[in-house]
């Protein structure tokens, strides 16, 4: 029926129809024995409401003010449930109308929930609803809320909301109190304001200190927000970077020091993308859902074995007879890229997501217009124990010693007893099992699908050759250097020409140092 | 002078006196051969009667229809539901006794997400197959590699995926969406009262020919309806962009104070990281709602949804539609899928491409009843004003200019992968294959005018 109705577009029409649909609603509602004698007491209260909502689509500005004002001042949990009970049996326009009265008492509740992000999103919604009657709830919600941020919201939402009132010296408060909390929100209503009044053919005398308050408090904000842009882009940048670097690590590992152009490098990355998804499926499926959230600690190892055991497969069987012969390396190891992607395509199917655990999901608000998102934090924390442990075992073991010494002098260490080609295995499986942990990593900002390595795989080259082969230290000042200039050109050229000009700087710097940043210097045995 | 005029006028008066002779003899020639062919004609006709009972049989050989979508490469994962949904048609129409009482022939080949492939696997099916009709393609660049093969050799293919129009060929029907179907409604929305009033808009896409048609279109109208040039940001990422923190940031600034939505045209993998950054950046769809053209139910099917629950989408049909046929459509589509061993079974979704593509083919079945051929032309003519009760609603074939009046709904969506409809269009919206905003003056009309004709004119 509401259907029809909305074709026919006469929209007095519609109202009076959805009235008397609703009244019929009603009466069916009665005729029900349970609901009539349990809500023996409450059939008045629906009548008053269906009265109010009849008033709220009125077309007397007056009637429809009044009646918001007795629905939301009076209004509690009951008022919105009996709100719901009438409007499931209203017709679309009466729906329309009624929307912003509900949505300002659902808030008018919220802003009582125990949940904090609840309280934010409530203030947040009441301060740009610009309904001037919630701005006392917010300040004496504000008056007892504990928690800095959900305050903050509401301080905002309470100052944006008196910004539009008719006391100039309310006005002057509210700008000044937007400008100390340097809010981000406030900015474009304050910057409309601002053009309002200088703006006004004959400025009134009491106009004056507000237009000074607001410019004042644009100012602030303008400042402030420079400056957080800064400290955002510098994180992206440093996050961007960590990511790079996880990526690269085990590269730098295989073709740095071993010298073998792997170009399944990234499928290795895949594999440990779908190692992290298979734990996710092993623990929905044998663990208690409350286990859940702990799956991604237990993938990291498996992550890393897994894709470990693939490169010591893969050495074994191809890699062991090619070495010296890059040429030869690099085709073979992009037929195994092919033959991984499409085996994983079969096994897995093009469709596979890994649920970011809610532990990593969302972000801390650090400083007003600051948000840093947990996943990205916990790369840059991950990206550090890797290069720390990569430091302690090649410099602080004795595996990674004898890796040092092969790749320096491998006639010289095979000389001295040390079993190169065992050692070979352990670096290969080394690097792959890094290539693996990128893999997890990534599943926390990307997807997980067969072609995932070739996303990422030019980009792990590039930071290793641009940081110079054979040196980690370059590695991961490649990394850093790469990921923030990306992230300060992004901004100005777009995603699509800060990556071209990415690249052609590398390679105009290749041309300059074609060892990379840090070249190995004095002789190297080759 | 005047002589020379003598002499002219003598030389082609006994040039027509000639052709006059050589006429009335081959006149004489025509008739005698034409009664000569006639009288072959009917003895051949009379001793071949006693053969047509036999012969009936084999003229009911199978009609061949092509399928063209990618099976394997990156466009797989979308194209391959296709392929089942074309599948499960002609099972259905064979079932019932085929067309003209003959049973329906599907020839799949795999074009595998290359363009250049997409064209040579097209002329394949016209030229050696010699196929009636063909269903395919995806992506915009492969219609257009594909679209010269048809046109020369006078091909017909349906097309079921919604596109960023400025097309209009007389060897292609279009079931999906045009611009102003799909994009320019969903924008119309957002700006109106019941979709939140939304004044500020951020265009962000894929960079390739459809977002950047599209928002072309779209910037267009925002622009035609007083929306400051300031309060319209464009912006686009390379294909398999995974890095969007800048871009959410940028977002993030663009909707302070409220009144701001997203019009995304991210195409393919790079949507998860995307709405993955945008809730972790501490953005709900609440505040700045993205509106995608290209995310639909089989894609969310794998995905995790968490980030995307409150976002809208805009199509012509949803898995959720409730009526009577498209609840059986939904059935028949899991049965099938399960019953002919396909990945994942009956736990298969529909959507938008799904059902533009299933009754492609039935249209194009009632136009060769309608016609009682097979003939290309005849055929194209019998689906002009072609009429199907489509899964979603009940669809009409334009009159001229080779596209489907729909349905548009906008969709929110749900945590289970599904769409809800938030909002419908009253009707169903004609197809304007030239937008009014960018292409004021052009049209589309294959009855009145040759395909694009100008309307100044």
């Amino acid at each position: 029926m509401t259907r029809s109705l909305v074709r026919t577009g006469v929209v007095l029409f519609v109202l009076a129809l959805g009235l008397s649909g609703s009244a019929v609603a009603w009466a069916a509602g009665l005729d029900e024995p349970g609901s009539s004698v349990a809500d023996g007491g409450q059939g008045s209260e629906v009548e008053g409401m269906k009265t109010l909502v009849g008033q709220l689509s009125s077309e007397d500005p007056a009637v429809q003010q009044q009646a918001v004002r007795v629905l939301v001042e009076t209004g509690d949990a009951a008022t919105l449930s009996r709100l719901e009970l009438v409007l499931e049996e209203a017709d679309r326009a009466t729906r329309v109308a009624v929307k912003p009265v509900k949505a300002l008492l659902k808030n008018k509740l919220n802003l009582a929930s125990d949940d904090e992000a609840v309280r934010r999103a409530a203030a947040g919604d009441l301060g740009v609803s610009g309904q001037r009657l919630a701005a006392p709830w917010l300040e004496a919600a504000a008056a007892k809320e504990s928690q800095y941020w959900a305050r903050y919201a509401m301080e905002e939402g309470a100052a944006m909301l008196r910004l539009a009132d008719d006391d100039p010296s309310v006005r002057d408060a509210a700008a000044a109190k937007l400008g100390e909390l340097r809010s981000q929100n406030g900015l474009p209503a304050l910057k409309e304001l601002a053009q309002q009044l200088s703006g006004e053919a004959s400025p009134r005398e009491s106009d004056a200190p507000v237009l000074a308050a607001v410019s004042q408090a644009i100012e602030r904000i303008e400042i402030w927000s420079t400056w957080a842009g800064v400290f955002e882009t510098l994180f992206r940048g440093v996050s961007l970077s960590s990511i790079l670097l996880m990526m690269s690590l085990g590269l730098a590992i295989v073709f740095g020091l071993m010298g073998v152009i792997n170009m399944a490098h990234g499928e290795l990355m895949m594999v440990g993308a779908y190692a992290t998804f298979m734990t996710q499926e092993l623990f929905k499926a044998y663990l208690p859902p409350s286990m859940f959230d702990a799956y991604f600690l237990a993938s990291l190892p498996v992550a890393f074995l897994v894709a470990g055991a693939c490169g010591l497969f893969l050495e074994a069987t191809v890699i062991r007879f090619l070495y010296g012969r890059p040429l030869e390396t690099m085709l073979a190891t992009w037929g195994v890229s092919l033959v991984l992607i499409q085996l994983a395509r079969v096994l897995f199917g093009d469709l596979t997501a890994v649920t970011a655990p809610a532990w990593l999901s969302g972000g801390a608000q650090v400083l007003v217009g600051v948000y840093l998102p947990y996943n990205r934090i916990f790369i840059i924390g991950l990206s550090i124990v890797c290069v720390i442990g990569i430091y302690l075992t090649l410099f602080r073991s004795s595996l990674g010693l004898r890796v040092r010494a092969v790749t320096q002098n491998r006639n010289m260490s095979a000389c001295l007893g040390i079993p190169t080609r065992q050692v070979d295995a352990y670096t290969f499986a080394f690097g792959s099992g890094l290539a693996g942990l990128a893999g997890c990593a990534l599943t926390l900002v990307g997807n997980v699908e067969p072609g995932l390595g070739q996303n990422y795989i030019v980009d792990s080259f590039m930071v290793v050759v641009t940081g110079g082969v054979g040196k980690l230290a370059g590695t991961i000042v490649a990394a850093l250097g790469i990921g923030s200039l990306n992230k300060f050109l992004e901004p100005s050229f777009g995603a699509v020409y800060g990556k071209v000009f990415i690249l052609v700087l590398v390679i105009l710097f290749l041309q300059r140092r074609p060892s990379g940043l840090f070249a190995i210097k004095g002789r190297h045995a080759d | 002078m005047d002589n020379k005029n003598i002499k002219e006028a003598a030389v082609i008066e006994s040039g027509a006196a000639a052709v006059e002779d050589a006429g009335s003899s081959r006149r004489d020639f025509l008739v005698r051969s034409a009664r000569m062919t006639a009288g072959v004609g009917i003895a051949a006709l009379l001793g071949n009667l006693g053969n047509w009972a036999l012969s009936y049989a084999a003229d009911k050989e199978p009609i061949k229809i092509g399928v063209l979508h990618s099976l394997s490469g990156t466009m797989a994962i979308s194209e391959v539901s296709l392929r089942d949904t074309v599948l499960m048609a002609v099972e259905e129409i064979n079932a019932k006794g085929g067309v003209l009482g003959r049973q329906i022939k599907p020839v799949v080949v795999d074009p595998a997400s290359n363009w250049d492939l997409f064209a040579e696997k097209a002329k394949q099916l016209l030229l050696q197959d010699k196929v009636a009709v063909v269903f395919g393609c995806w992506t915009s660049v492969s219609r257009k590699s594909v679209l010269p093969v048809f046109e020369k050799n006078n091909g017909l293919l349906f097309y079921p995926v919604q596109y960023e129009g400025e097309e209009c060929s007389r060897n292609v029907f279009y079931t999906g969406a045009a611009v102003n179907q799909q994009a320019v409604p969903a924008v119309e929305y957002l700006m109106s009262k019941e979709g939140g009033g939304f004044k500020k808009f951020y265009l962000l896409g894929t960079d390739y020919v459809y977002p950047r048609t599209t928002n072309k279109i779209l910037r267009a109208m925002l622009l035609a309806k007083k929306v400051p040039e300031a309060n319209i940001m464009e912006e686009y990422t390379p294909f398999h962009h995974q890095d969007y923190q800048t871009i959410v940031g940028k977002i993030k600034k663009f909707s302070a104070g409220g009144g701001a939505a997203v019009i995304s045209t991210i195409n393919g993998d790079s949507n998860v990281p995307f709405y993955k950054e945008f809730a972790n950046q501490g953005l709900r769809a609440d505040d700045v709602p993205i509106m995608a053209f290209s995310v639909a139910e089989d894609e969310l099917r794998g995905m995790d949804t968490t980030a995307l629950v409150g976002h809208l989408a805009a199509w012509n049909y949803y898995q959720s539609v409730e009526t009577p046929q498209n609840k059986q459509f939904v059935a028949n589509f899991k049965a099938y899928c399960k019953k002919n061993n396909l990945p994942d079974g009956d736990k298969r979704v529909t959507d938008d491409p799904i059902e533009a593509a299933y009754f492609g083919v039935h249209v194009w079945k009632q136009a060769v009843e309608k016609a009682g051929s097979i003939e290309v032309d005849s055929v194209r003519k019998a689906v002009y004003g072609q009429k199907f009760l489509a899964p979603g609603g009940e669809i009409v074939m334009d009159a001229g200019n080779h596209h489907t009046h729909k349905p548009v709904l906008i969709g929110e969506i749900l945590k289970d992968g599904q769409i809800k409809v938030v909002s419908r269009s009253k009707g169903l919206v004609k197809p304007e294959p030239w937008s009014e905003y960018t292409s004021p003056d052009k049209g589309c009309d294959w009855i009145t005018h040759q395909g694009t004709y100008s309307k100044k004119a």
